[in-house]
């Protein structure tokens, strides 16, 4: 059930793979993905939702406003 | 589940044309963020300048006007003085504010205006072309000074914020960063700072942050962080450069 939990939720279409939330995440979850977006980005992807702490770095790091950061009640 | 962190409401939905890893994004958000928590959206009117940030006006949800390169102030001025009420703000780069734009930012930081105004300094002329801007730095390459800006031909990186905390009608000067998250958070204190002093009345206020343009440095984003702090952090030192206290 835990890994359903989504705690960092990256909108693939918005993110121009730039690659700064990964160099800012303390878990070290985030990743160049090798799928591209429609405008031919590689985007971020969150490689397990379980080990997020919800910290919010690569939220804020992030150019484009493409991370929605939630935790647990 | 509970939401800890979103896009602010004060920015549109649609997305923005700058380059991957551009820190304008993130300086767009901290601007939205103040309005959201200080609650002054629907009163806020901001001025779009000339350059990359030219359509600002698309990502901002509170009324914008366009002006003129370089004369977001002159325009700012014009909206504050018919509209007191309203919290005015310019959003402009280097390039617009620091060199075609020198006289329209110096005189409204003397006549005081109470408006508050956002200059991203990137070092460089992004949207035409990665030219050599006034806040170059010395030796930088660019597309006008491929061997380096050069003192003697043409002069040293201008310091804008040091040359308006000398005004007496500027209230509150402060020269931030965005190149890591600790520098973000206090980017966006010092921000929201500036439109709370302008709802006080006290004044021109001015952050100057510290932006990045991978695109016209030729390099990647992450590296471009580490390029800002190394290099533009010692010419441009973040700090609170004038702070006008009680009673002023």
């Amino acid at each position: 059930m835990l890994a359903d939990i989504k705690k960092v939720v990256i909108d693939r279409e918005k993110c121009k793979g730039c690659k700064l939330c990964t160099t800012v995440c303390p878990v070290s979850i985030l990743t160049i993905s090798e799928e591209i977006n429609s405008h031919g980005y590689h985007p971020s992807e969150v490689t397990d939702q379980s080990d997020c702490i919800s910290c919010g770095q690569c939220y804020r790091i992030c150019p484009d406003v493409a991370i929605t950061i939630y935790k647990e009640d | 589940m509970q939401v800890v962190a979103k896009k602010p409401d004060s920015l549109t939905d649609k997305d923005f044309h700058y380059c991957p890893g551009c820190t304008h994004g993130i300086i767009h958000r901290l601007v939205a963020e103040v309005m959201d928590e200080l609650d002054i959206r629907e009163k806020t009117i901001g001025i779009a300048p000339v350059g990359c940030s030219v359509l600002a006006y698309e990502y901002f949800d509170c009324d914008m006007q366009e002006a003129s390169h370089g004369r977001a102030p002159a325009v700012a001025t014009g909206v504050k003085r018919v509209h007191p009420d309203k919290v005015v703000f310019t959003y402009q780069g280097d390039g617009d504010l620091a060199s075609i734009g020198t006289a329209e930012i110096v005189h409204a930081a003397n006549r005081g205006e109470n408006i508050t105004t956002i200059f991203v300094n990137n070092a460089i002329y992004g949207m035409t072309g990665g030219q050599m801007a006034p806040t170059t730095l010395l030796g930088q390459k660019t597309t006008t000074s491929p061997a380096g800006r050069k003192k003697d031909i043409a002069g040293s990186p201008i310091k804008i914020s040091e040359m308006l905390a000398v005004l007496d009608g500027a209230a509150y000067i402060e020269r931030v960063s965005v190149h890591d998250v600790k520098h973000i958070i206090k980017a966006k204190k010092a921000i929201k700072k500036a439109f709370k002093m302008q709802l006080e009345g006290k004044g021109f206020t001015m952050i100057e942050v510290l932006s990045t343009c991978p695109t016209n440095w030729g390099i990647e984003p992450v590296e471009a962080l580490k390029w800002l702090e190394e290099n533009m952090i010692p010419i441009y030192k973040p700090q609170v450069l004038k702070e006008a206290g009680e009673g002023e």
